[in-house]
C-alpha cells in the first residue's frame, strides 16, 4: 500500500450531497423552513395565471360562498373568486417587500458607510436619520398618496423612507466598529485610499448584518403594505392586495369570514416566513461575525 | 548615509484630562539597512513614535506638534495625505502587532498581497498574484499557490504574521517598522519569525525598526537601541555596549530584572532574586520638572528632579540622558 493509498483510506468517506444537505438543515431548521415556505409562495406567484381563475371576474350569482369544490376560498360579495384574488394579491406583497427590502437597503447602506467613516458628516446625517424616524410611516405614506396619485411605486416610496434610518443605523454602527480593526490600520498604514478601503475592506464586513436587517425591513414592508391598502391609502383598490380584499371583505365579515382571514392567514405566514429566514441568517451569520471581532 | 532622520519629535494627545506627551522630543537616525531596536515598557510612547513616522496619528485624538522625520529628501511632517498614501506600504512599510486580527477576514490572502502591489507598483492584478506567490514563498508558507486563495481564519499566528511581512515587503520598502512583531506568538514561532525579519532584511537591504518591550529580542537581533520611558529618550547605544554596559539607570534597572541563566547567587547558592524597579511610570499628563525617572532613581541628586538632563555622549556612538551617568557606569563595573 502506498502512502497516498493510505492517507485516503484515513481520511472519512465523502458524505453525499443529500446527506449534507440534511445536516444544514438539522443544524439550522429556521433558515430552510423559512426559505420553503417563501419559495412555495414565490412559485404561487409566479404560476398564478395558471393555477388561478380571473381574479377580476365578478358572478353575483356566486356571492359570499364559503369555500367549496369550485371556489377552494370561496367568493366575496362580488362573486369573486377568494382563491384567484389571494395567489395574485401575493404578487403586490412580494414585490413590495422585495422592493423595499433592496431600495432601502441600498440607500441605508450608500449612507451608513459615509456616516460611519467620515466622522464629519456623521452627525449632521444622523440628526436628518432621527428626524424621518420620528415621522409615522403610516401618516407619511397617507400625505404622500393624496399628494400624488395612488399607485405601486408611490407605495414603495412611501415605505422606504421610514425603513431607511433603520437600515443606515445598522450599518454606521457596524462600520464604526470595524474601522478600529487593526486590520483597518494595517490597510491604512499600506497605503490605501479612502475610497478603496471602504469599498474593499469595510463594506464586505457589513453585508452579513445588512442582510439580516434587510428581511426584516421586507416583512415590516408587507406588513405596512397590507395595512395601507386596508386603510385605502395603498395600492388602488381594483388591484388585488391582500391588504385590499381584507379592507374590502371587511363590510361582509359576519357572513363570509373567510375573505378575510385566508388573505390574512396568507399575509400573516409569508411575514412570518420572512422573518424566519432573518432569524435563521443571523444565526448562521452572527457567529462568524461575533469571532471576527 | 541616514536614511531616515527624526528631530525632536512631540506627539500629543489631547484628552478629556489634559494634553497628553505621548512623545516627548525623540531624535533619531536611522541608516540604510540597519536594525535599530526601540525598547520600554507600555506606555513610554514607542508605538507612537512609530505611528507618528508613518503620520497614522489619528487627526480626532492626537497631532504631532513639533520636531521632523526627514526621509529621502522629504520632511514627512509636512507632506500632503496623498503623498503619505504613496508612501505608505511603499517606501515604509509597518507591521502590527496582532497577526490575528491584522488581516482582514473576509478577503483572501491574495487579495491582501496583491492589493499593495497593484496600488504601488502599478501592476495588473494578474502580475500582482504572481508577485503574491513569490512572496509567500520568500515567507516560506508552503503552498503559496493554495494558500492564496485561502481565508485568514484557516492560518495560524504564525502563519499570519509571515503573511503580513509578505504584505509590509511586497513592494521592497526601505524601511520595515515591527512594532512588536512577536509579541502575541509562542517563543518558538517567535524565533522563526525574527529569523525571517533578519534574513529578508540582508535579502532585501530594508532597514528595520523593531519595536519591543522584549530585550531579549532586541538582543538577538538589532545592531542598536533607543531605550525609552516616559515619551523620551533615555539612552542610545549599540546593541552590545549597552548590554554590556548600561549607563542610564532605568536600563539598568531593566537588564537586572531580566531572568538569567549564567547568573550565579552572590553566596553561592542559586541564583539571586531578580530586582524590580520601584515606583510607577510618571502620568503624562502633567510636565515634568527633571528628569522623568528621577522618582524611582535610586542615583537621584538634588538636580535631577529639577533640570531635565539632556542626552550626551558619554563613550563612543553611546548617548544617554543621565545627569549621573558616570556614577552609573562605576556601579555597574
Amino acid at each position: 500500500m502506498t502512502l497516498a493509498a493510505a492517507a485516503d483510506a484515513a481520511l472519512p468517506p465523502i458524505a453525499s450531497p443529500l446527506a449534507k444537505a440534511a445536516a444544514a438543515v438539522r443544524r439550522n431548521p429556521t433558515i430552510f423552513i423559512g426559505a420553503a415556505l417563501l419559495t412555495a409562495l414565490v412559485a404561487m406567484t409566479l404560476a398564478a395565471p395558471w393555477i388561478a381563475a380571473d381574479p377580476f371576474r365578478q358572478a353575483p350569482i356566486n356571492r359570499l360562498r364559503p369555500p367549496s369544490e369550485p371556489f377552494w376560498f370561496g367568493t366575496d360579495q362580488f362573486g369573486r373568486d377568494v382563491f384567484a384574488r389571494t395567489v395574485h394579491g401575493a404578487r403586490v406583497s412580494l414585490i413590495v417587500g422585495l422592493s423595499v427590502a433592496t431600495i432601502s437597503s441600498l440607500i441605508g447602506l450608500a449612507v451608513g458607510l459615509v456616516c460611519g467613516y467620515f466622522k464629519r458628516i456623521d452627525g449632521i446625517v444622523m440628526r436628518v436619520m432621527d428626524g424621518i424616524m420620528s415621522i409615522p410611516s403610516i401618516l407619511l405614506a397617507i400625505a404622500l398618496i393624496t399628494l400624488t396619485r395612488p399607485g405601486l411605486g408611490i407605495v414603495i416610496v412611501a415605505i422606504v423612507i421610514p425603513e431607511v434610518p433603520r437600515i443606515v443605523r445598522v450599518v454606521r454602527s457596524v462600520v464604526l466598529s470595524i474601522r478600529d480593526q487593526p486590520y483597518i490600520e494595517s490597510a491604512i498604514a499600506g497605503g490605501t485610499r479612502n475610497t478603496k478601503l471602504l469599498l474593499r475592506h469595510v463594506l464586505p464586513n457589513t453585508l452579513a448584518p445588512l442582510i439580516v436587517q434587510a428581511t426584516y425591513v421586507c416583512a415590516s414592508a408587507m406588513l405596512i403594505e397590507a395595512g395601507l391598502s386596508f386603510l385605502g391609502a395603498g395600492v388602488p383598490p381594483e388591484i388585488p392586495s391582500w391588504g385590499n380584499i381584507i379592507a374590502q371583505g371587511r363590510t361582509f365579515f359576519q357572513i363570509a369570514p373567510w375573505s378575510i382571514f385566508i388573505p390574512g392567514a396568507f399575509l400573516a405566514a409569508t411575514v412570518l416566513a420572512v422573518n424566519m429566514l432573518g432569524d435563521g441568517l443571523r444565526d448562521r451569520l452572527d457567529p462568524r461575525l461575533a469571532r471576527r471581532m | 548615509m541616514n536614511l531616515l532622520e527624526v528631530r525632536d519629535l512631540k506627539t500629543q494627545f489631547f484628552t478629556a484630562d489634559g494634553i497628553v506627551r505621548a512623545v516627548d522630543g525623540i531624535s533619531f537616525d536611522l541608516a540604510a539597512g540597519e536594525t535599530l531596536g526601540v525598547v520600554g515598557e507600555s506606555g513610554c510612547g514607542k508605538s507612537v513614535t512609530a505611528l507618528s513616522i508613518l503620520r497614522l496619528i489619528a487627526p480626532e485624538t492626537g497631532r504631532i506638534v513639533a520636531g521632523s522625520i526627514r526621509f529621502d529628501g522629504h520632511d514627512l511632517t509636512t507632506l500632503s495625505n496623498e503623498e503619505m498614501r504613496t508612501l505608505r506600504g511603499h517606501k515604509i512599510a509597518m507591521i502590527f502587532q496582532e497577526p490575528m486580527t491584522s488581516l482582514n477576514p473576509v478577503l483572501t490572502i491574495g487579495t491582501q498581497i496583491a492589493e499593495s502591489v497593484v496600488r504601488h507598483m502599478g501592476l495588473t492584478w494578474h502580475a500582482a498574484r504572481e508577485r503574491a506567490r513569490e512572496m509567500l514563498e520568500l515567507v516560506r508558507i508552503a503552498e503559496p499557490r493554495r494558500r492564496l486563495e485561502e481565508y485568514p481564519h484557516q492560518l495560524s499566528g504564525g502563519m499570519r504574521q509571515r503573511v503580513m511581512i509578505a504584505i509590509a515587503l511586497c513592494c521592497n520598502p526601505q524601511v520595515l517598522i515591527a512594532d512588536e512583531p512577536t509579541t502575541a506568538l509562542d517563543v518558538t514561532i517567535q524565533a522563526q519569525i525574527l529569523d525571517l525579519m533578519l534574513e529578508l532584511k540582508e535579502r532585501l537591504g530594508t532597514a528595520i525598526i523593531l519595536i519591543t518591550h522584549d530585550l531579549g529580542v532586541v538582543a538577538e537581533t538589532c545592531e542598536r537601541v533607543i531605550v525609552m520611558y516616559a515619551g523620551r529618550m533615555v539612552e542610545e547605544a549599540p546593541a552590545a555596549s549597552l548590554f554590556a554596559r548600561p549607563r542610564h539607570p532605568y536600563t539598568r534597572g531593566l537588564l537586572r530584572a531580566l531572568p538569567r541563566v549564567d547568573a550565579e547567587g552572590e553566596t553561592g547558592s542559586g541564583r539571586p532574586r531578580l530586582e524590580e524597579i520601584p515606583g510607577l511610570v510618571p502620568a503624562l499628563t502633567r510636565p515634568i520638572a527633571g528628569c522623568a525617572f528621577g522618582p524611582r532613581c535610586g542615583f537621584a541628586v538634588e538636580r535631577c528632579h529639577t533640570q531635565p538632563p539632556v542626552l550626551s555622549e558619554t563613550a563612543p556612538a553611546h548617548r544617554v540622558a543621565c545627569w549621573e551617568a558616570g556614577r552609573v557606569a562605576e556601579a555597574a563595573a
